[in-house]
């Protein structure tokens, strides 16, 4: 298993991914499952800005994700991959099943959510998003930074 | 002499406020910097803070991370406007340079700080 973490964080490529969760797993490479990102270079060459020349970074679509999950998990380094929003990371899980962890990383406050936890926001329809997606079998945790310990999806959503 | 330029100082936590408030003890209260923070919102509402910041006027966005959600946003907000510039690594040398020098426009003030910044990163001789 060489996707070390599957990450849903609405800020994408940033400090806390790069810095605090590429250290702390030693990935070698990222991975941004997003429509729209995937769609520009422009955004793609932002989004490269700020991660150190040694960490590949791959853009794909939530099509080609799909696809691309087995050899994502086959690859000889560790793996970061990483959606801006449940709904991304949901159909990534049911389009993949080998897909068994997944970890809430920051999802702020937008009109209709509600505080769940410091860094976790959600509106009761992403709640039951989460909840459908757990009782499919994939297990899901909040953790913001690898330094603190995960919270069960029992106690934010 | 063209309109004076505006600095936004956007960075993570309270980092930001912390930097205007240090250029603010060494350069008084004209400076014409306004922080930033990250904290708690989206990549949506961010930028909505920043563009509440800078305002319609010409203007230099400092950041603190290459590559944080900050500078994203930022690179973002900037692409759609001719008047507004991102330099990223910010520092107080660079922060003071930028506001002795705002009467120059977006381009010129944006390339004076970075080499500024640049300029006062280096090792102290024992």
């Amino acid at each position: 298993m060489s996707v070390v973490l599957f990450r849903i964080d609405d800020r994408l490529i940033h400090g806390q991914v790069v810095v605090g969760w590429g250290q702390a797993t030693q990935a070698g490479f990222i991975v941004l499952v997003d429509d729209e990102v995937r769609a520009s270079d422009w955004e793609q060459e932002l989004y490269r800005m700020g991660v150190p020349p040694s960490v590949h970074v791959e853009f794909a679509s939530l099509e080609e994700a799909i696809e691309l999950v087995p050899a994502w998990e086959a690859d000889a380094r560790k793996g970061i991959v990483l959606a801006g929003d449940i709904e991304t990371m949901a159909a990534l899980c049911e389009g993949a099943p080998s897909i068994r962890k997944v970890n809430v990383g920051g999802i702020h406050f937008r009109a209709g959510r509600t505080e769940r936890l410091r860094y976790v926001y959600l509106s009761d329809g992403e709640a039951a998003r989460l909840k459908r997606l757990s009782a499919s079998g994939v297990e899901i945790t909040a953790q913001d930074v690898p330094t603190v310990s995960p919270v069960p999806l029992d106690a934010f959503a | 002499m063209s309109e004076r330029l505006r600095g936004v100082v956007m960075a993570h936590a309270d980092l930001g406020t912390a930097l205007v408030e240090a250029v603010r003890v060494i350069a008084g209260d004209e400076a014409g910097l306004a922080p930033v923070s990250n904290a708690g919102c989206d990549r949506a509402v961010l930028a909505e803070r920043l563009e509440a910041a800078v305002g319609g006027g010409p203007a230099v966005v400092f950041t603190d991370l290459a590559g944080g959600s900050c500078t994203t946003v930022a690179a973002t907000v900037a692409r759609g406007r001719a008047d507004v510039r991102v330099v990223t690594g910010v520092n107080l040398a660079m922060l003071l340079e930028f506001a002795f020098h705002r009467d120059e426009a977006p381009d010129a003030a944006a390339e004076r700080a970075a080499a500024a910044g640049r300029a006062a990163v280096r090792e102290v001789p024992r």
